[in-house]
Parts: C-alpha cells; sequence; structure tokens
C-alpha cells in the first residue's frame, strides 16, 4: 500500500516544527537564519510558507510517475512501492536534468561544493518502510500534516472538504496533478499562490510519457532507419559499379569493332 | 601577415589565460562560485552554448558524409575531410565542455553501466559517445595516409559502408534527441520554443547548420592558409542551404500555424524580441540574401548569408535552453564572465586543434589535387595514387 502526507492549510499554525524536524531526520543545520528562509535549498527540504496568516507547506511531491525518475540518465531516481522517490547519490554524475524537468522544482543543488549532490525531500524511507510515520508528520502539533495511505488520506481529505464545504477550495491538490502525486494538499486557499504550480499548466498526465512518446520509437526507428541508410547505400554504389561495368563492355565493344 | 598572426597568438594567450583561471575556479571552488547558475536556472550557458550549438555545429560531419556517400555528390568530395575534421573536434570539445558542466564529471562513465533506456539524456549520452568513436575512424584515414600507411587505410575502407551509416543513424538520433530534452517541460518552456515537434526542428536546423559551417569553415580555412576557394562547391553547398532553410522555416511557421501562435509571436514582448532576432537571422535574411542568383554565385555572398543564419541558429539553441525559461523562473540569467571564458577556451582550443591538423595532415586537397580533379583524366601515375586514396574516404 502506497503512503503519502495529507496537509491541510487550514490546520496549519505556521509553528515552522516540521522544518526543524526534516532539518534533524536528514542531518541538516537548523537555527533562526535558516528558519527565516522561505524558498527550499541544499540544506531546507521543506518550508512553511507565510502569506498574510495563512500557511502553505512545501516539499518533495513523490509523484506517482516521477519526472526525476525518467529523467535521469543513470537512474539516480526511483519511486518506492511504499511512496517514497529516492535518489542514489553514488550514481548521479551531476547533469541536473531532474531540477530542470521537474514540475515542482524539488530538486536542489549543492552549488558550493566539489562533489555535490541533489537534495531534495525523502519522504523519511527509512522510517516509513519500518512502519512509522514522517518525521515532519510525527512532530506536528495540530495534524496539518498527516500521514497514511495514499487511499484513505484522499478519502478523508474528501470528506473534509464536503463536511465544511465553506472553509475548503474545493480541491485536493496532488489527486490527479501530473498523473498524482504521493503529497496531498486541501486549503482555503489555491497553492498556485505559494508557487505550486497551476493544475492547467502541468496538466494531469504524467509527464514522462511525454518524452516516452518519442523514446518508445527509438527501438523501431533504428533498425528501420539503418535498413534505408544501408538500401540508399547500397543503391547508389550499385549504379556506380553498373556505370563503370557498362563503360568497360563498350570500350571493348569499340575495339572489337576496330579490329574487325 | 607578419603582424596579423602575432595579434591572434596574444588574442589566444589572453583566453587561454583566463580560461585556466575559471577552470581552476570550477574544480576548485565550485559550479556556485564559476556560474550564474542557481536552483531556479539549474542549465546555464555551458548546456546551451558548449552542449546544444557545440553539436549542432558539428552536424557538417554527417550532412557532408551523407551527401557525399549516400548520395554520390562527387562534387563535395573535397569538403569530406574539413567536415569529418570539424565534425570530430566538435564532439571532442563538447565532451570537454560537459566536464565542466556536470556537477561530478569523474561519474560520467556511470552513463555505461546505470542505464536508464526512458532517459531522453542517456539516449544523447549513448549516442554521441558512439558517434565520436565513428568520427575518429572517419577521422583517421588522414592520420594514415600522412604517415603513408597503406595497409591501415585499406581496413577502414573495408567498414567504410558501416561507419557512414552508423554515422548519418547516430547523428539523427541524438540531433533530435537535443530537442526531446525540452519536451518533459511544456509548463517550464515559453510556447514560443516549447512544441511537440522540437525533435523535427533541432534534426532539422542541425542539417542547414551542416551545410552552413561547411561553407563557413572552406571560406575561413581557404583565407587562413592561403588555399584556392573551390568556388563550384561553396554555390552547391549554397544552393542545398537554401533549400535546407526554406524547409525550416516552412517547419516552423506551420507549427506556429498549427498551433494558433501566429498572432502572438507578431505581438511585442520580451522573448517576441528574441525570436524575431532568431527568425531574421535564422531564416528571413539568409533565405533573401540566398535568393538572389548574384548571392548564391558569389563566395563572399555565400559566406555572408552562412554566417547569418548560423549565428540565427545559435540564437535559437540560446532561446530554447536561456531565454526561454526566464518567463518561468520569474528573473533573468546573465552568465558569470568566467562561464564564457571557459566556452572561450574550448573555443580557441577548436580553432587551433583545427589549424594543426590542417597543417599536419592532408584534410584540403593540395593544389595539384585540385588542378588534379579540375583537369579530370590526363595526369601523372603518382598524382593519381593519391586522389584514388582520396576517393576511397
Amino acid at each position: 500500500m502506497s503512503k503519502a502526507l495529507l496537509y491541510d492549510a487550514t490546520m496549519c499554525i505556521g509553528c515552522k516544527q516540521c522544518e526543524a524536524a526534516c532539518a534533524q531526520q536528514n542531518n541538516l543545520p537548523y537555527n533562526d537564519t535558516i528558519a527565516a528562509e522561505t524558498e527550499q535549498s541544499a540544506h531546507k527540504y521543506t518550508v512553511v510558507k507565510t502569506l498574510d496568516d495563512k500557511f502553505m507547506r512545501r516539499l518533495c511531491m513523490h509523484c506517482e510517475k516521477p519526472t526525476c525518475a525518467s529523467v535521469c540518465p543513470v537512474g539516480a531516481f526511483h519511486k518506492t512501492k511504499e511512496g517514497p522517490v529516492l535518489y542514489d547519490v553514488w550514481k548521479c554524475i551531476g547533469c541536473r536534468y531532474c531540477m530542470v524537468a521537474c514540475p515542482f522544482n524539488q530538486p536542489k543543488y549543492e552549488w558550493g561544493s566539489l562533489n555535490p549532490r541533489v537534495r531534495k525531500c525523502i519522504m523519511c524511507p527509512d522510517r516509513v518502510v519500518a512502519g512509522k510515520q514522517t518525521a515532519c508528520a510525527e512532530i506536528c502539533p495540530t495534524g496539518a500534516t498527516k500521514f497514511g495511505d495514499r487511499d484513505d488520506l484522499i478519502r478523508e481529505a474528501q470528506e473534509r472538504i464536503s463536511r465544511n464545504p465553506s472553509t475548503y477550495v474545493p480541491r485536493i491538490y496532488g489527486l490527479k496533478e501530473v498523473g498524482g502525486t504521493s503529497i496531498l494538499l486541501i486549503s482555503n486557499q489555491n497553492p498556485e499562490q505559494y508557487g505550486y504550480p497551476a493544475t492547467a499548466k502541468i496538466g494531469e498526465e504524467p509527464l514522462p510519457e511525454y518524452t516516452g512518446r518519442v523514446m518508445d520509437k527509438v527501438p523501431d526507428f533504428i533498425p528501420i532507419w539503418s535498413l534505408v541508410l544501408g538500401g540508399i547505400y547500397w543503391i547508389s554504389h550499385r549504379r556506380e559499379e553498373v556505370a563503370a561495368a557498362e563503360a568497360q563492355e563498350r570500350t571493348e565493344e569499340k575495339k572489337n569493332g576496330s579490329a574487325r | 601577415m607578419k603582424i596579423k598572426p602575432t595579434f591572434w597568438k596574444a588574442v589566444f594567450a589572453v583566453i587561454m589565460a583566463a580560461g585556466l583561471y575559471s577552470t581552476y575556479v570550477r574544480y576548485f571552488r565550485g559550479l556556485g562560485a564559476v556560474s550564474n547558475m542557481t536552483d531556479q536556472f539549474p542549465w546555464g550557458f555551458w548546456i546551451g552554448f558548449d552542449c546544444l550549438c557545440g553539436v549542432m555545429l558539428a552536424a557538417g560531419g554527417f550532412c557532408i558524409v551523407g551527401a557525399v556517400y549516400l548520395f554520390n555528390v562527387e562534387s563535395l568530395h573535397s569538403v569530406v575531410r574539413p567536415a569529418v575534421l570539424t565534425a570530430f573536434l566538435g564532439y571532442l570539445l563538447f565532451i570537454v565542455g560537459l566536464l565542466f558542466d556536470l556537477g561530478r564529471p569523474w561519474f560520467i562513465w556511470h552513463q555505461l553501466i546505470y542505464m536508464n533506456f526512458h532517459s531522453v539524456m542517456f539516449e544523447v549520452g549513448m549516442c554521441v559517445m558512439t558517434y565520436t568513436t565513428v568520427l575518429f575512424f572517419e577521422f583517421l584515414p588522414s592520420v594514415f595516409e600522412r604517415f603513408n600507411l597503406k595497409a591501415p587505410i585499406r581496413w577502414i575502407k573495408k567498414i567504410y559502408p558501416l561507419l557512414i551509416v552508423l554515422g548519418i543513424l547516430l547523428s539523427t538520433l541524438h540531433q533530435s534527441s537535443l530537442g526531446s530534452l525540452y519536451l518533459i517541460m511544456p509548463s517550464k518552456l515559453h510556447p514560443f520554443w516549447y512544441s511537440p515537434a522540437l525533435p523535427f526542428f533541432f534534426f532539422g536546423s542541425a542539417v542547414a547548420v551542416g551545410l552552413a559551417m561547411t561553407i563557413f569553415e572552406s571560406t575561413q580555412s581557404a583565407k587562413a592558409f592561403g588555399r584556392q576557394l573551390e568556388t563550384p562547391v561553396l554555390i552547391r553547398l549554397g544552393g542545398a542551404l537554401l533549400v535546407a532553410l526554406w524547409v525550416n522555416a516552412l517547419l516552423r511557421f506551420e507549427d506556429y500555424f498549427h498551433r494558433g501562435m501566429l498572432g502572438q509571436i507578431i505581438k511585442p514582448s520580451y522573448e517576441a524580441y528574441f525570436l524575431w532576432l532568431e527568425l531574421a537571422l535564422a531564416f528571413v535574411i539568409p533565405i533573401t540574401l540566398l535568393s538572389f542568383k548574384k548571392v548564391r554565385l558569389s563566395p563572399k555572398g555565400l559566406y555572408l548569408a552562412s554566417v547569418i543564419s548560423l549565428l540565427g541558429f545559435i540564437t535559437n539553441r540560446l532561446n530554447v535552453s536561456l531565454i526561454g525559461f526566464e518567463t518561468y523562473v520569474g528573473h533573468h540569467y546573465i552568465p558569470k564572465w568566467t562561464e564564457f571564458s571557459v566556452t572561450l577556451m574550448i573555443c580557441a582550443m577548436g580553432f587551433f586543434l583545427f589549424s594543426m591538423a590542417v597543417k599536419y595532415l592532408p584534410i584540403f586537397p593540395t593544389r595539384q589535387e585540385q588542378e588534379v580533379e579540375a583537369g579530370g583524366i590526363e595526369t601523372v601515375p603518382a598524382l593519381n595514387e593519391a586522389a584514388l586514396i582520396h576517393a576511397g574516404d
């Protein structure tokens, strides 16, 4: 059963304990300066964004069909059956295609490092496999970030929205975006206001299919195109051979004719 | 004539010194220190110019080889070697550029063991690697010839059909795939440049650039090495270039028309200015120039039209890779001087290696050979042999 996180912005009080717990879990520094940073970075996997008195978390969405896993030339990303999208640093060559391609701009880079890594939320895979919840969900004092099975959380989100239709924008962000994600957001505001890409822009089709449509043709294209090219080569050189042979015949005929 | 080389030598020295400093910054201070790339702009000038433009500018190799060996355009025979040399050096320098841009270049070989067949980048990587090897073999005959080694030339001649077909196949794949790289970013790349037809545009423009680049480098080396310009060859290439430009222009128009973008591209906007620049340089000006018979028949006119179209297609690659992302990201990306200086150093290395190869290897036909080709059948036996070796590659 695939696990997921449901973030309910209406329950969030902006205490940023999830940020601190995340940093601790991933051995990242955390202090007042970092707490004040409003953008994610290589040392800040998740951030609680503030707009007036409303909040919105940002973190890796752990797509069902992750773009990063599809684009990585060395397959350094993979989606686990439990839900987290993991990064294998020992494979990474540092091409940063994942960063360019991710529709949510989640992979961040250690620009100052001489052996840089891609950094992003990995959804506490050790905890999840051990049956525990993620660090951010565990610490959350109000239950704004809730860990559970994706299907259960979708049902719960739908219930919350239908129980309080006046409180929520009637949509679950992450339910269908780019084919669905393991992070589900419900809120009294649109996530787009906090930098999330608009559903209309990223669509509901998993992005890997955009390149998949082309890549699928490669295995057929190679033999067909080789045959065509080889055929053209053969024909044009065959023509040369024939022309040469004919020319020789003609000269021989001439010789014979003159001899006669 | 004496002052000119010293001036260029000084320029070369300055470029190399700056480049070496930037190289030091790159490997001892990191990517963040050497470039203006950020988490918002993870691909900068090195991807846009060194990689996208570099591979595009090296397309002459497969275009000319295809024309001469697949379609028997004998008249282009004399430019096969310079085109193959340019392509070989181009790909080598592309790999050098990649070693700067990759965050962990020491793991570049991971490509060979951790293969992800879904990744366009993987396909590009494999193709570039194999094609560079193919180009190496296509280039080897001129080295063997220089040292009068006849047996290895015969061996390579035997596998030549394979090399030719493989080279064109691999080029078709990766030239178009460089465009496919961007297919996965429909929400990020500006609609002026994001199109499902990107792979076709990238391949089509590579063919046009291959022809333009061959005109450019033939003229340039004729000037630099005091060789006679082979005007009929240039005229032939110019005609092909005009056709290639028309095909590209029509493809682009058809795409904008099909996606209902024609109204938007004529409206002034930040992106529109860059698009206009691109379209003017790549299509409008060179097509107009080449439409005049006078231009099409004059080496100077052909050179001018080629250079302008080359600038246009370079603008196109930079638009796709840099300008097309600025609105999405919300701020401009201007490369740091160290990024430019690394690129300049790599280009300077290219020019240097090219001139060295031309100087020491039989890349361009000698005067005598030119006369032989022009003069026809009446030849001295020794020269005939040289011509035969040429005919085989």
